[in-house]
């Protein structure tokens, strides 16, 4: 008898847990929108099935629990209902199955306009590269990583010298512009996770991960690790500022390209290089 | 080969009418064990071994409930605890997750229920390689003793949570990577893959070979059948968690570099390079998820015979339900890279392992519908052991429910490497697994003591652990949706999430406290229902199936005294009509004419 009621009370006590919980995702801002959408499919059509199992269940315990001289039925299976149960599941998972399959689409086919930008990550702190005037990074190697070359970009690659390399501060991005993120890592796992924008992605020593978006609201963003990477892990933060297109365009002037941060030191220059 | 209809019959006539010569093994003396040593310590008997490892798997499964209290503290309560710091908490975490998953609940299935009932339920006198079954005991035990070193080791155990991905889990960064911790760790798992294969291959031999007469494959319960198609997978997958720890062990002690690119550990160059740390994730996966499946199927199996018995109604749909195993066992080796949709690897694997993943679930809910179906029209007897099945099928659709989000590709993205995940996993294989694992003690504590347990104890277990463990697990699942990822010791101060996640998480602490506290009591009345249990008798729950009708209740050595038993119908002839009560034991030929085949056409 308690248990039936219990049953009863284990789904109604969930979906009231849903409706009226105040934790909820973050406000999203980025393009992925879609993502949330095929999560709320998910979450009616799953939920939809819990009751009804859960319910079906509270009716026969209740309805079929043990009375004196009742004796089971003896029916050892049905072809034709087992056969309908299996095509109405087969049914719902693909309802969910082929809006994910379609958004997956999207989500790993980078438009071409993206601009790239690199995030650079080590235990425990983010870096970025900025791709300069001529639109494209310079290739990069772990092995070339030393104090002067935090990055490890190839000083013989006429494309890098005009990189932007932003070390252990904040990343800005323009509103509203495809962003391609090449990930990549000199030491162990990391993931750059912003909630959010709804993308992450790992990031692998020996390889370059991407995922792109689109800003869709300007403002601060925190930035989290989301792959354990050692002790640190659940102090790698970072801030990902995004800005409308002016003031994106005030931060990078401040930023200094890979050329001067390798240059020399030179006393009496009339603009430091790096304020 | 399989012999597809419950009706087929080896050499024993249809209705059963005629004599059938008896145990072809006879009960000789010698074979018995006379010395305290043979006979409990060094002991040859499969229900001894059972007891052995289900008591290491408890002990050691222990200490991951201690770990877990100290992980709750620090989650509910940041810094009341002020030994635990990330170091001390990435170990913690990471020991936990590993005693879980290998050495309890693999042990506890396999080792424990898998010894203790596979001779017993298709009707042998033992395990058919009794001498190699006490050396997979022994060897366990050496992984666990190896395992329980490394906390006493300088620096204590791997703190690289419990999927050891390199370069992380060799590396200084991490605790145990570059002391003792990492490799007593991945030369524990190497003893207990070897261990496990001697136990896993006498489980599958004697499924095979060693049955009874008229025990043919399509009339075993569904038990023997979980714990089969999971043994047969486990010797499958294990092999690659076996490369993987070898290769690592190699990458941290002789410098190799299977698994390490070039890399720079703050600031300095090391001497590593051509490795790919992917290829481990591919390798602990291949193992990894059919792991998930070995711990589920024997718990598939034995919730649907727990149903059965005390629903006193056959199982619905035994032949779907044999082959939704199968299947279920078959396509969980297609599936590992689910885990690795945000890890780097192509991105088109994602539209594969979607698909394989999503399939997946349509024999995994038929077997739920069929196990519903079987309380329809049933006579429910509300047991501990029914109880405990209820609850299992509660956790294990909630958890098996939200896996489509993670495993649907693109849904997984934002919720991968959160609390979700966590909740996500601890309902579907901690929870409902564990729910069964009571359940079938309860059921079965009778044949193994001659006691039932404590009924008023039992109670209280049942409902502190089905209803607390539902309330720690439900929200925590939005805690994953806010976007708290997993694996942080504390959250700090961070912008998107409110501080009401902070009071939800020391809810969910305190019931989690009060849910370990439960299982101290159920420890107690094992122990206590021992000598103070009420007399079981030797068929308490009126089952059908053969580990039931033994001669003695504890069974003695050789199960069965003089005469193996001999099978005439399947396992699941409850209240068939006309029939004199409202079961008919699995050895019993009855009347003729009585019993109508179990199936139909």
């Amino acid at each position: 008898m308690a248990i039936a009621l219990v049953l009863v009370a284990v789904v109604a006590g969930s979906v009231l847990f849903h409706i009226f919980s105040p934790w909820w995702w973050t406000p999203i801002a980025s393009n992925w929108s879609y993502i949330d959408d095929t999560l709320t499919i998910t979450f009616w059509i799953t939920g939809a099935v819990f009751a009804a199992v859960v319910l079906f269940m509270a009716y026969c315990v209740l309805r079929f629990r043990h009375r004196e001289g009742i004796t089971a039925d003896y029916e050892p299976e049905n072809k034709r209902l087992e056969l309908r149960l299996t095509l109405a599941t087969a049914v719902g998972v693909a309802a969910m199955l082929a809006p994910g399959l379609y958004v997956w689409s999207q989500f790993i086919t980078v438009p071409a306009e993206a601009t790239e930008v690199e995030v650079f990550a080590q235990q425990w702190q983010w870096s970025y590269r900025l791709p300069g005037e001529d639109g494209r990074l310079g290739t990069s190697e772990s092995r070339l990583v030393s104090f002067e070359n935090p990055l490890g970009v190839d000083p013989d690659d006429p494309a890098g010298q005009d990189d932007v390399i932003v070390e252990a501060d904040d990343l800005h991005l323009p509103l509203d512009r495809p962003v391609k993120m090449l990930l990549r890592s000199i030491d162990v796992l990391h993931n750059f996770y912003v909630p959010e924008f709804r993308a992450k992605m790992d990031m692998v020593p020996g390889m370059v991960t991407y995922f792109w978006f689109t800003p869709t609201r300007t403002g601060e963003f925190e930035v989290l690790c989301a792959e354990l990477c050692g002790v640190g892990h659940g102090f790698m933060r970072g801030i990902v500022m995004i800005d409308t297109e002016q003031d994106y365009q005030a931060w990078l002037q401040e930023q200094s390209t890979f050329a001067e941060l390798s240059a020399p030191t030179q006393v009496g220059l009339a603009e430091p290089a790096n304020p | 080969m399989v012999d597809v209809t419950p009706d087929g019959t080896r050499g024993v006539p249809q209705d059963g009418t005629t004599a059938v010569p008896p145990a072809e093994v006879a009960d000789a003396e010698l074979y018995h064990p006379h010395s305290y040593w043979t006979k409990y310590i060094f002991s040859q008997d499969a229900k001894v071994i059972a007891i052995q490892y289900s008591g290491t798997a408890i002990g050691i499964g222990l200490v991951a409930l201690v770990l877990s209290w100290l992980m709750r503290m620090q989650l509910g309560f940041p810094g009341v605890l002020d030994f635990i710091t990330p170091e001390t908490y990435y170990q913690f975490m990471t020991m936990h997750g590993m005693i879980m998953v290998v050495y309890l609940l693999t042990a506890l299935f396999l080792g424990g229920f898998g010894n203790y009932l596979i001779p017993l339920m298709v009707g042998a006198r033992d395990m058919v390689f009794p001498y190699v079954n006490m050396l997979s005991y022994w060897i366990y035990m050496l992984a666990v003793l190896v395992l329980v070193a490394s906390f006493f080791a300088p620096g204590g155990p791997t703190g690289a949570g419990w999927t050891l991905y390199p370069p992380q889990a060799i590396l200084g960064g991490t605790p145990g990577g570059t002391s003792a911790g990492i490799v007593l760790m991945l030369v524990s798992l190497i003893l207990f893959i070897i261990g496990f294969t001697m136990g896993g291959l006498n489980y599958v031999v004697t499924v095979l070979q060693g049955r009874a007469r008229g025990m043919t494959l399509m009339r075993m319960p569904l038990t023997v059948w979980g714990i089969f198609t999971a043994t047969v997978m486990a010797l499958l997958a294990f092999p690659a968690l076996f490369v993987a720890s070898v290769m690592m062990l190699f990458d941290r002690l002789l410098g190799t570099s299977f698994f390490m690119p070039a890399l720079v550990e703050m600031g300095e160059q090391l001497s590593y390079g051509g490795g790919s740390p992917i290829m481990f994730q591919h390798l602990f996966w291949f193992f990894g998820h059919p792991e998930v499946y070995i711990v589920a199927l024997p718990a598939f199996g034995i919730v649907s015979d727990l149903i059965s018995v005390h629903a006193r109604k056959n199982i619905f749909g035994y032949r779907m339900m044999v082959w939704a195993i199968v299947i279920i066992g078959a396509l969980s080796f297609v599936v590992w890279a689910h885990h690795m949709y945000v890890s780097g690897m192509h991105p088109y694997f994602g539209f594969f392992f979607a698909t394989t993943t999503l399939i997946i679930a349509v024999p995994t809910a038929l077997k739920v519908y069929n196990w519903v179906l079987t309380l329809w029209r049933g006579d429910i007897h509300l047991t501990l052991p029914m109880l405990f099945a209820l609850a299992f099928i509660v956790t294990f659709v909630n958890g098996g429910l939200t896996g489509l989000f993670l495993g649907n590709v693109v849904v997984d993205v934002p919720l991968s490497d959160t609390m979700f995940v966590v909740a996500h996993f601890h309902m579907v294989m901690g929870v409902a697994p564990i729910l069964v694992i009571f359940g079938a003690i309860y059921h079965w504590y009778p044949k193994i003591t001659g006691r039932m347990l404590n009924e008023a104890m039992g109670q209280f277990h049942f409902w502190v652990t089905f209803l607390g463990a539902y309330l720690i697990f439900f929200p925590m699942h939005y805690v994953g949706l806010v976007g708290v990822p997993r694996r942080y010791p504390e959250l700090g101060e961070t912008v998107f999430i409110p501080d009401s996640v902070a009071t939800l998480n020391a809810f969910i602490s305190v019931t989690a406290f009060v849910v370990g506290f439960a299982q101290i009591v159920f420890l107690f009345n094992m122990i206590w229902s021992i000598r103070h249990g009420r007399d079981a008798g030797g068929n308490p729950w009126r089952a059908t199936t053969l580990e039931w009708q033994t001669p003695q209740t504890p069974p003695a050595h050789g199960n069965w005294g003089k005469d193996l038993p001999v099978v005439y119908r399947w396992a699941y002839d409850y209240s068939v009509p006309g029939a004199p009560q409202d079961f008919i034991a699995q050895n019993d030929p009855g009347p003729r004419g009585a019993a109508p085949g179990p199936v139909p056409a």
